[in-house]
């Protein structure tokens, strides 16, 4: 706990600062009311199960999590707008943007790989990548490859509870993945969302 | 403790590390910077909450037991297929998921299925995708990565099967 920012964070003094493009957020969507419905849902079986105190147990438990988890997710928050700010646009769409090529997959894995922290890093820069030109396939390569053979769990949990042996093997055979997961991201996007331009061309 | 202890000096120091990057290229750009990542936060925190909260319930009606009996040494791809639900299917952290896959080896798992278990969890969890993917991408990234990812928990069994043991 001791390693709490030095700063605090710069109180949102206004609202109306002009919105970045990209980055806009609908702050409720679908997603979000299916994880809620089905978050109801499974309250109610296990108050059924195990009554007003097992429900209760939980919810005491996961707001403790909750409060451990926050810094996290400031630090997270932070470490992606500063990426996106500092991060030259047409760099970064160059070198992870749809006409990457190979390297940009190559990029996208080996930033995933030796990224820090957990998954309240992960998404917020991946967002951040999003945001800033890279193409649906590099920032895939990315995330697959940060959760595959990032060395974060590996370290902290992996070798621990399953053994060094299992653990290396297992990235050995996952190394080839992320490249791959993001090549057919990117084939599948392509012919997915760009279906009427190649319309338009052919009349 | 200290893992985490770790992780928490390397997140902050390369928040620092990226920070002072900003801060030199001019105090607009930092602040601009400053702000539009608290306003992230702020707008995250709610969704951050619903889904540790709510995860907590879904993962409590989902025992482990159910999980473990699915990863049985039955083997061949019918087996991989079922530890790639269960690796989906399974709640709880790193923990949970890696101490299923341990158990199963142990109690005779074929290799492949539990490395199929493994890279499945990695790459679906339900909890880490409700909890942390969804809140932070945009939704149509989160189910077009899930989409996409779907063969490769059976191209590693495959590739495991090919190499053999570790």
């Amino acid at each position: 706990m001791s390693e709490l920012p030095p700063k605090a964070p710069a109180p949102a003094e206004d609202a109306e600062s002009e919105p970045r493009p990209g980055r806009v957020r609908k702050p409720i969507g679908w997603s979000t009311i299916i994880i809620a419905a089905l978050v109801a849902v499974s309250a109610a079986l296990v108050w059924r199960r195990d009554g007003t105190d097992g429900v209760l147990d939980i919810l005491t438990h996961d707001l403790s999590l909750f409060g451990g988890i926050l810094p996290r997710v400031l630090a997270g928050c932070l470490l992606g707008a500063f990426i996106s700010e500092i991060l030259p646009h047409e760099k970064v769409s160059r070198s992870l943007g749809p006409k990457s090529g190979l390297m940009g997959l190559l990029i996208g894995t080996a930033f995933g790989a030796i990224l820090p922290g957990g998954p309240f890093t992960a998404y917020p820069v991946a967002s951040a990548l999003l945001a800033v030109g890279a193409d649906f396939g590099a920032t895939i390569a990315m995330v697959v490859s940060w959760t595959l053979i990032g060395y974060g769990r590996a370290v902290a949990w992996e070798i621990p509870i399953m053994g060094t042996d299992f653990t290396l093997w297992r990235i050995v055979i996952s190394l080839p993945l992320p490249v791959l997961a993001g090549a057919l991201g990117r084939f599948v996007y392509v012919r997915l969302y760009t279906k009427p331009l190649a319309k338009d061309d052919e009349s | 403790m200290s893992a985490a202890l770790l992780i928490d000096v390397l997140l902050w120091g390369s928040v620092l590390g990226v920070g002072l990057i900003a801060f030199r290229r001019g105090p607009p750009v930092f602040k601009a910077s400053l702000r539009e990542g608290s306003m992230d936060f702020i707008n995250i925190v709610p969704r951050i909450a619903l889904g540790v909260i709510g995860s907590g319930y879904i993962a409590a009606i989902i025992p482990q037991e159910v999980i473990t009996g699915w990863l049985g040494p039955d083997s061949g791809w019918l087996g991989v297929a079922t530890a790639v639900v269960a690796g989906a299917a399974t709640p709880g952290g790193p923990v949970i998921g890696f101490s299923i896959g341990t158990v199963a080896l142990k109690s005779g798992g074929g290799v492949p299925q539990v490395v199929a278990y493994v890279v499945a969890w990695a790459l679906f969890a339900f909890q880490r995708v409700i909890l942390w993917e969804i809140p932070f991408m945009p939704a149509r990234f989160v189910w077009f990565r899930c989409a996409v990812s779907v063969p490769f928990p059976f191209v590693a069994a495959a590739i495991a099967m090919v190499i053999g043991k570790p």
